[in-house]
């Protein structure tokens, strides 16, 4: 029977696994080890700063057993979206990582480096052609748009995975790509079916959490064959049921029914999830539907502001009746004090917890139940200074506001820090989510042989 | 008999989470095909319903399907900022499924 294995160590390259799942992974002979690495999840910040989410001793932990497995035994380690964006700065913080490894370990393997950072001429020139269409519910993309972003991203699909494995790459570092990619690419070179192999991917890209008891921070092994694909947790612990790959099947997508890619539309809406042996769920009627023209989605960054925060409690309970009034008077007071300031210079944000802090204006609930409040006072400005600045006075002003019926005269917040306020920095976000039409993908993502 | 039946006891997933940074997807999954069948046929759950519980209007709900390989119903709206922007409340979007738990289905014994 013709069948090919993929281990997906982890749902998140950096989010940690056990080394003995990992290695009960590597008893089931995998043609291939895959991780994911990089997510839209955590907002634009990572893009447009250029920096990651996970850290760099932690990204070291998992992709050190990735490796010497995979030079042990001759297989393939891929990783794609490195370094949580996979821009260029996320992909040279990734390969130093890896000369690191390959120096300590006296690690011996052909890399393939695989860039997917977008030059903004290329971008102009495809927009001036009308080439560049939204993504969901984007406004068109302007020229502005594309001189503003911070940095540029095209995701790359299987292509260039295949590309880079016939040029004999064992190790593969791969740039943003579609999560599927980076496990569906050999078996899709090797000829097994695309739809079953990018839906494979689709359950894969988040290591274990397919199964029950769920989690990122495990291992997943999945097994190809030409009808179905079979998937199952390789710690004992842990088990999939139908519910719960079809549930992940699900996961992060704005349909059920089409899991969308470069590829085309994996359609998933004849799909069955069988119980296959006590912890394996088998998978099969996943269907490939080739899109005509080869559309990549873009995601751009830009910085739109710089933050600072301010986190304090109220306890009072008069206060707490009041406590619209009260941001009421401090918007004020702040518009009057600095009146020679425009108000679109800056922006004065109050997320009020135990009033409608998680949900903001999707909260149905009006009104108030809790004896404390937490208060984050945002303000976001066009520099770092003028957010503080508005930042200390909006607090001095609501921390001795005599509201009405006032008794506790000493202070009405409660800080749990010293300093009171915080500067966070640059906000960025997402200005770029389009689609971008090419002829042929190798225009976005070039591929650099590393010899280690 | 029919009598209210909260959907906290029908379903074993609710939950909330960006698809991608311009959208929230919710899904609600069934313990079972019987009880996804029986609510299915209720028509409780719509996307007018989805609608009226995130107090958007209805072109804003850009999703509403039925999904039986899940036992799943599965919505997707505009997010209100696009995820990490200023405004942000929820970066992850996976705390915003508390309105669905509200939900009640006429259910016969």
């Amino acid at each position: 029977m013709k069948e090919i294995r993929v281990l997906s160590p982890v749902g998140m390259l950096g989010y940690g696994f056990p080394a003995e799942s990992f290695q009960k992974g590597l008893e089931k002979k995998p043609h291939v080890i895959a991780a994911d690495a990089g997510s839209t999840d955590a907002g634009p910040h990572k893009l447009g700063a250029g920096v990651g989410i996970v850290s760099k001793e932690a990204t070291k932990k998992d992709l050190t057993l990735m490796l010497t497995a995979g030079c042990e035994h001759k297989i393939p380690v891929i990783i794609g979206s490195a370094g949580g964006s996979g821009a260029e700065v996320h992909l040279n913080w990734t390969l130093e990582i890896v000369k690191e490894i390959a120096k300590e370990k006296n690690l011996h393997f052909k890399m393939a480096l695989i860039h997917a950072e977008v030059e903004k001429d290329y971008l102009q020139k495809k927009l001036a052609q009308g080439k560049i269409k939204p993504l969901g519910p984007v406004p068109d993309l302007t020229s502005k748009d594309i001189e503003e972003a911070t940095r540029i991203v095209a995701v790359m699909g299987v292509h260039s995975y295949i590309k880079a494995l016939e040029m004999g790459a064992e190790v593969i570092i791969a740039g943003r790509s579609n999560d599927p990619a980076m496990f569906a690419a050999l078996p899709i070179k090797e000829g097994y079916n695309p739809g079953l192999a990018l839906h494979m991917g689709k359950i894969l890209e988040c290591g274990a959490m397919a199964s029950t008891p769920g989690t990122t921070s495990d291992c997943m092994m999945a097994y190809l064959r030409e009808d179905c694909f079979i998937v199952e947790p390789t710690n004992a612990l842990r088990k999939c049921i139908p519910s719960t790959v079809a549930a992940h099947t699900l996961y992060e997508k704005s349909s059920p029914l089409h899991i969308i890619g470069p590829e085309g539309m994996v359609d998933v809406s004849g799909c069955k999830f069988e119980q296959y042996s006590e912890r394996a769920v088998k998978v099969s009627g996943s269907k490939l539907n080739k899109s005509e023209a080869i559309n990549i989605k873009l995601e751009g960054a830009s910085k739109v502001a710089y933050r600072t925060i301010c986190i304090a409690g109220v306890r009072d309970p008069i206060m707490i009746k009041q406590i619209d009034e009260c941001e009421k008077h401090v918007r004020n007071t702040v518009l009057t004090y600095f009146n020679d300031i425009s108000p679109e210079d800056y922006q004065l944000i109050f997320h009020i917890y135990g009033k409608n802090g998680v949900m903001g204006e999707l909260e149905p609930r009006k009104e108030i139940a809790s004896h404390e409040l937490c208060l984050i006072l945002e303000v976001v400005a066009k520099d770092q200074e003028l957010a503080n600045t508005i930042c200390a006075f909006a607090r001095s002003t609501l921390m001795h506001y005599s509201y009405r019926g006032r008794v506790a005269t000493a202070g009405n917040l409660a800080f749990p820090y010293a300093p009171s306020d915080i500067p966070t920095g640059a906000v960025y976000k997402f200005n770029i989510h389009h689609l971008v039409e090419v002829d042929n993908p190798d225009e976005l993502f070039s591929i650099e042989i590393v010899e280690f | 008999m029919t009598k209210e039946v909260s959907i906290i006891d029908l379903a074993s997933v609710i939950r909330s989470k960006n698809a991608g940074p311009f959208e929230l997807t919710f899904d609600i999954i069934f313990k079972d095909k019987e009880t996804y069948e029986k609510v299915k046929k209720t028509k409780v759950i719509t996307k007018e319903l989805i609608a009226k519980l995130y107090h958007v209007p209805i072109e804003k709900v850009l999703y509403f399907v039925e999904f039986d390989p899940a036992n799943a119903i599965k919505a997707t709206i505009v997010r209100p900022v696009d995820s990490g922007s200023i405004g942000e409340t929820d970066v992850y979007g996976a705390q915003q499924h508390a309105p669905l738990l509200e939900i009640k289905i006429p259910y016969e014994e």
